[in-house]
């Protein structure tokens, strides 16, 4: 199994940082081969559509990379907010804490072995 | 009629001004007690706001005002850029709809999220929105 990144954002990110962290986590998955990306924002107390949109675009390119995203530790008070902007990020897994994410991609990770040793022979 | 009982003025001008009126918006929302959830609606929509400001009109500024009519207090931020405007506010309010590089939830977005929304904008005119989150007192 491959390496898990976890990335904590743990200030408020202007819309610049934020880009550059996509940027910066996307080449980081290439580089480390790494399997999973778990993205811990407990820290945050406000997604607004451009972080949301950041958050997205991270599992989308992770995805692309054969890697997998995990957004864990969303504040109810985000999650309320961000439902009623609009945004239900669809297409993003969550886990209620690094904890769950962790075994949430490993589970799967290891899932994906057992197919591949299949498909091999 | 709201009577103002206080008012703070700050600026737009680039990507981490809009960090600093989340943050000033949080701020009044909690001196104001505000529940967690309006703070982070309030908050959320100001920056939704901010950045239109920014992106759209290029900067601008920011007020926010503590206000009281006869049944409650309530905290309206209002952001005016001296922009280009929007020269169609129908379809700059429907779901989705973006000239920029957003998902065009910006101003449909923040509306859901407050109480009272108003905007005036026209071609040539820059943009003034105003929302408003009243508390029951």
């Amino acid at each position: 199994m491959g390496d898990l990144l976890l990335v904590t954002i743990q200030v408020d990110m202007h819309d610049q940082l934020a880009l550059t962290l996509q940027d910066d986590l996307t080449e980081r998955i290439s580089r480390t081969s790494a399997r999973g990306v778990l993205i811990d924002i407990s820290s945050l107390q406000v997604v607004d559509s451009f972080i949301g949109r950041m958050i997205g675009n991270i599992a989308a390119m992770a995805r692309m990379l054969d890697a997998e995203t995990v957004l864990v530790g969303m504040k109810p008070a985000v999650a309320i907010t961000l439902v009623e902007l609009g945004m239900s990020l669809a297409g993003v897994r969550t886990a209620l804490n690094v904890e769950k994410g962790m075994a949430m991609l490993q589970n799967s990770l290891k899932g994906k072995e057992t197919f591949g040793r299949n498909t091999q022979g | 009629m709201a009577v103002i009982l206080k008012d703070e003025t700050a600026w737009i001008k680039s990507s981490s001004d809009i960090v600093k009126v989340r943050q000033l918006v949080r701020d009044w929302a909690i001196a104001m007690g505000f529940s967690l959830v309006e703070q982070t609606k309030i908050v959320t929509a100001a920056s939704e706001l901010g950045r239109n400001a920014l992106d759209y009109g290029g900067g601008g500024e920011v007020r926010l005002e503590m206000i009281q009519n006869e049944l409650r207090r309530g905290l309206k931020v209002t952001f005016i850029d001296q922009g280009p405007g929007i020269p169609d506010l129908e379809q700059a309010l429907k779901d989705g709809f973006s000239t920029g590089t957003g998902m065009g939830l910006g101003l449909s977005g923040a509306k859901r999220l407050v109480s009272e929304f108003e905007i005036d904008s026209a071609a040539g005119r820059g943009t003034k929105v105003s929302i408003t989150r009243w508390r029951n007192t």
